[in-house]
This record gives structure tokens, C-alpha cells and sequence, in this order.
């Protein structure tokens, strides 16, 4: 294995190149050029090509065209360019054709700016483009995570025949680490399916669009079965000290690098919290939430308005009605959109706040489970004109 | 073990550059190393900022807010991360650039006059390594060794030419600290010596 020193959106690069992909489109837009450069730079050097396409929407088709002949293609682009592609990716979800898409987003809404934001969340995970359907999104903490969740991609795009996004964002994109690179891969199996000539063979076609009423129906309970399959297989999520954890705080990307040093500080406090990071977004990693019923309360932290936390209150909804029994967890959320960066300090203290709060909201249901229990037995005295029947 | 380190100063002087060089060495030496450059318009005449950490385990946060060592290249510099600097900490500063000091009795200040001693060599661009080499003689995390195999990395193939300039440079930073051992004091000492900000002081203008 080869250690070495990259910045992110190289280290996604040289990744995607070690994992067969021999296609690349893309137009230039901060703060993923390092990718575009990378690629023009050494995409060709491995016998590749490299597009510099004349428009996002350019782009996103010409990736459709490379992965429906059978070969590992990826696109690029920051959240405005990517917006310009949701026609295509919904396209690329109908026809079930495993294209990999990178975001590493930037500060919106409209053309925003490069200040690094999770803002994008939604539109990576509920769709974005039309129809019902999901992308796989796979969400880096690191730079080594930049090359491993890229590989992936690639894997699960193929698995499941379905465009598979990576959503980065503009620190990790930009930031030098250690990583150890990924071996380098063949183009992963043989696609039977893909549009490669047919000589020789019944001829294969790809449709984004069916010819029938009926058969939309059929693809559509096709679409559901298959995301059900890759809910139920590919969760996941990394949990930090959560086993004895009585808090916890719910992070993804960049954010989770913040919250584990607020982690580190709270644990040095005597304070029991822990960790959740979802490493994908969609299928988003319910299974670890229900791994840990005694978790009392949550502290979601997002650089966005509170996109995430949507899903975990979904994710605790489903728990609290029955299906975990005894768990009732408390959700609070820190984050803003446009530029915030989290700090250690604030996340900690934001802890702090929900223990207190918890800490209290027993106080009063202890206090008020006192004066039930001695109501029963008939002995709460007659104060204040008060008289117990 | 973690230290995390704060570069600032001007675009041009190689702030990104010296952040990569330590970042580097610090893998080198077999640590778990991070860097992020400040983002924003830092072409030349600009301000210029970077944040390395170093650590032996995963690095946590890549974002410092409070660091262990500060290298600071210019007075606006200064004065917005000197108060950051963890109580204990070392702060480098450029003292032909800056004629004022962080103020502090708690961290230990080194005022070299980088920006002389690399003019003096004839190499202006320099200034950036001198300040490596007295960052190296103060504080023994990195070697020599590692720092020099990361010049060798971080330096472009088409500007090779430049490593055996930037070596000496971080050897002239080296010397001029041991020869001039008064010109810092550790915190623990500055920190039990009243007159110690004072000294500092002192020291900045000393060395212009």
C-alpha cells in the first residue's frame, strides 16, 4: 500500500483512476478544479480521456453515453453545476445505468460562493431531479475517505447498476492529508447489459423512459425493490464511543471531524457521548441509531439550516413508535447555512445544553412521579387547603 | 501527541508552501498529518494563511483555532492569531517585518530577522525556510532529516534548482537561533519572569 501526502479532490482523482475509470467530464467550477486539473492531467497519462464538456447538462448526458457502453465514467462539478445535471441524473437512475457523480459543495442557494457548506444534502438525497428515485451518496470525512468512498462508488454504482454520488465539501476538497491509495483495479466485471455493438448477439437496449403505461409501473416496483435491497445491505455509518453513550452528537463530513475532537474534550469531562457518522447518506444508516436504544439525546450538527436532522428524527419517529422499545430520544440541532463553520467549543457546549436539559426534564418527571405514587398510598399532607381524597 | 500550527503572513511569502513542508515532514517522521490553506484571494500582497496538525492517532479536527506554534510573517498577523496561541506555545515572528511583539508572558517568542538574513543571501524568497530552520531549532518534533526529504517533495519538478537555496536558508534559520540563544525564552520562564513580555519587546527590536 502506498502512503502518500494529497489534497482531496486529487486524492479522488487518482482513486477513480485506480478504479478503471477511464472516462472523465467536467466543467470548471471552485472548489472542485483540483479534480478537473488532476484528471486532465493524468487521466490521458493512463489511457483515458479527459472532456472538458461545453455545459454541466453536456456533461451529465455524456457520462450517460460512457457508462451505457459498459465502462467507469465520472462526472464533477460544485452544487450550482451540479443542479444544472438533475435532469440527467434522473435519467441515469430510470435507465439504471451506475455513473459516479462528485459534488464538493459550495455555500448556496443560487451561484452562493466557495465558503464550504453542507447545504446540499437534500438535494443529494431526496432526489433533486424528477420521479421516484434515490442515488446512492456516499459522504467523506477525510482525504483517505475522498479515495476509499471513491472506489466505492464505483463498486456499488455497478453493484446496483445506479448512479452513485460522492458529497464532499469545500475544506475537504481543498485539504492536504496522509492517505494510503487504493490498488490499482481492473474495470470491474463485464457489464452484459451495456451497449457495446451486437454483433453477434440480441441487441441491448437502455431506456430512460418506457414505451407503455404498464411498463413504467413495472420499473418503478423494480426501482423500489432494488433501493430496498441496497437499504437492507449498504448502510453505514462509523459510531464513535457510542456503547456506554448517554448523548449523542450526529455528524457527517467535515462536521464529524469537528464533533469528534468536541467528543474527545466531553469524554475527558467524564461526559458519556459519542458519535454517529453516516457515511452514507442514502440509504441513510438507520440500523446504527436502533443499535444504541439508550441513547437519551441527540445533538445533529450541519453546516446547513438542518437538512440531515430531518432524517434522523424520521429515523427516531420510526423507533419511538414501538418499534425499539424504551427509546425516546431528544433532538436538538446546531448548524447554518452559508459559510459556517462549527467550532469544537460551540459543539460542546450545545451538549452541555442538552444534558442539562435532559438532567431537568427528569428532575420534573421524577418530582411529579413522587406526587402520584404518594397520592396513591394517601398520605400526601393537606397543605395549602389541599386535601387528598 | 498533537501540535497544531498556524502560518501566517502575506501572499507571496510562502506561507502555503512552509505549511506543506511541515505537514510532509511530519508524515515523514510517521505521523498523521493534515494541512488546509485559508481560502480567499492570496495572490501576491494579499494575506495568506494556513493550519497544519500533526498527530501520532487519526487527527481530529483539521481546523486549529488554538495552536502550539505560530509563524507569523506579518503585524495584521500577528495580531489576529498571537492571542490564540495555547498558553505554553511558541510563537516565530518575522521581526524585520513586525515591530511589535504578542504581549504575552505565557508562550515563548523567537523574533528572527528572517527577512535580513535571507536578503543577505541573496535569496529574498527565502525568508520562509529561515523561519523553518529556527521553528526546527526550537522545537525538536521534527528533524532536520524529515524537513529536508519534504523540500525535496513539495518543491515543483521545474523548480528543483531551488532545494539546495532552501536548505541553506533553513540552515541559516538553524544558526542564527543557537547564536542567539537570548533572543527567546521558554514559557515556563517567561511566564515566571514579570518582565518577560518586556524582554520580548526588546528582543523584536534588537534584532532589526
Amino acid at each position: 500500500m502506498e502512503r502518500t501526502f494529497m489534497k482531496g479532490n486529487e486524492a479522488i482523482g487518482e482513486a477513480a483512476i485506480r478504479a478503471g475509470c477511464r472516462l472523465y467530464f467536467g466543467y470548471p467550477i471552485t472548489p472542485q478544479n483540483e479534480l478537473l486539473e488532476y484528471m486532465a492531467a493524468h487521466l490521458p497519462e493512463a489511457g483515458g480521456v479527459f472532456l472538458q464538456s461545453e455545459s454541466e447538462l453536456a456533461g451529465i448526458s455524456m457520462l450517460y453515453g460512457a457508462v451505457a457502453a459498459g465502462k467507469r465514467a465520472m462526472i464533477s462539478s460544485s452544487s450550482p453545476g451540479i443542479s444544472l445535471m438533475q435532469e440527467g441524473l434522473s435519467f441515469l437512475a430510470s435507465a439504471e445505468l451506475p455513473g459516479v457523480i462528485v459534488n464538493i459543495t459550495r455555500g448556496g442557494p443560487g451561484l452562493g460562493r466557495i465558503t464550504p457548506a453542507q447545504s446540499d444534502y437534500l438535494q443529494a438525497t431526496k432526489g433533486g431531479g424528477h420521479g421516484d428515485y434515490n442515488l446512492i451518496v456516499l459522504a467523506p470525512s477525510s482525504v483517505q475517505e475522498m479515495a476509499d468512498l471513491t472506489t466505492l462508488a464505483f463498486e456499488l454504482a455497478d453493484k446496483y447498476r445506479n448512479p452513485a454520488m460522492l458529497l464532499g465539501d469545500g475544506i475537504i476538497g481543498q485539504m492536504m492529508e496522509t492517505v494510503t491509495l487504493p490498488p490499482a483495479m481492473d474495470q470491474g466485471e463485464s457489464k452484459p447489459w451495456a451497449a457495446t455493438g451486437c454483433e453477434g448477439r440480441e441487441r441491448n437496449l437502455i431506456l430512460s423512459a418506457p414505451y407503455t403505461d404498464q411498463e413504467l409501473m413495472e420499473l418503478n416496483m423494480r426501482l423500489q425493490a432494488k433501493y430496498a435491497r441496497i437499504k437492507a445491505a449498504e448502510q453505514r455509518a462509523e459510531c464513535e464511543q457510542m456503547e456506554d453513550a448517554e448523548y449523542g452528537i450526529v455528524a457527517f463530513g467535515i462536521s464529524a471531524r469537528l464533533a469528534l475532537a468536541a467528543v474527545d474534550d466531553l469524554r475527558a469531562d467524564g461526559v458519556k457521548v459519542g458519535l454517529i457518522r453516516p457515511i452514507t447518506l442514502w440509504p441513510f444508516p438507520e440500523n446504527a441509531f436502533r443499535a444504541y436504544p439508550k441513547v437519551r439525546g441527540y445533538l445533529v450538527v450541519e453546516m446547513n439550516e438542518g437538512q440531515m436532522v430531518q432524517d434522523v428524527r424520521l429515523t427516531v419517529s420510526d423507533m419511538v413508535n414501538g418499534r425499539v422499545p424504551g427509546a425516546a430520544p431528544t433532538i436538538r440541532f446546531l448548524g447554518h447555512g452559508g459559510g459556517y463553520v462549527p467550532t469544537a467549543t460551540e459543539i460542546r457546549e450545545r451538549v452541555m445544553e442538552l444534558a442539562r436539559l435532559l438532567r431537568e426534564a427528569v428532575g420534573a418527571s421524577e418530582a411529579v412521579g413522587a406526587v402520584r405514587t404518594a397520592s396513591a398510598s394517601g398520605s400526601v399532607p393537606a397543605e395549602g387547603g389541599r386535601r387528598t381524597a | 501527541m498533537k501540535r497544531e500550527y498556524k502560518i501566517a503572513g502575506f501572499g507571496g511569502q510562502g506561507i502555503l508552501f512552509l505549511g506543506q513542508v511541515l505537514a510532509y515532514a511530519g508524515m515523514q517522521s510517521g505521523l498523521e498529518s493534515c494541512w488546509i490553506p485559508s481560502y480567499g484571494p492570496e495572490m501576491r500582497g494579499g494575506t495568506a494563511n494556513c493550519q497544519v496538525v500533526l498527530s501520532d492517532r487519526r487527527v481530529r479536527s483539521p481546523l486549529v483555532y488554538n495552536p502550539d506554534v505560530a509563524l507569523i510573517f506579518n503585524k495584521p498577523s500577528l495580531e489576529r492569531f498571537s492571542p490564540d496561541v495555547k498558553p505554553g506555545g511558541i510563537v516565530v515572528l518575522v521581526s524585520d517585518l513586525i515591530d511589535t511583539s504578542p504581549g504575552r508572558s505565557d508562550i515563548a517568542v523567537y523574533a528572527v530577522p528572517a527577512k535580513s538574513l535571507a536578503d543577505a543571501a541573496g535569496e529574498p524568497a527565502t525568508l520562509n525556510m529561515v523561519v523553518a530552520g529556527a521553528l526546527l531549532a526550537v522545537d525538536p518534533l521534527l528533524r532536520r532529516e524529515d524537513v529536508e526529504a519534504a523540500i525535496w517533495k513539495v518543491t515543483p519538478p521545474h523548480r528543483q534548482r531551488m532545494v539546495a537555496v532552501n536548505l541553506r536558508a533553513l540552515d541559516q534559520g538553524v544558526d542564527w537561533v543557537r547564536a542567539h540563544p537570548a533572543e527567546g525564552t521558554t514559557g515556563a520562564e517567561n511566564a515566571a519572569n514579570a518582565a518577560g513580555a518586556v524582554g520580548v519587546v526588546g528582543m523584536a527590536k534588537g534584532a532589526r
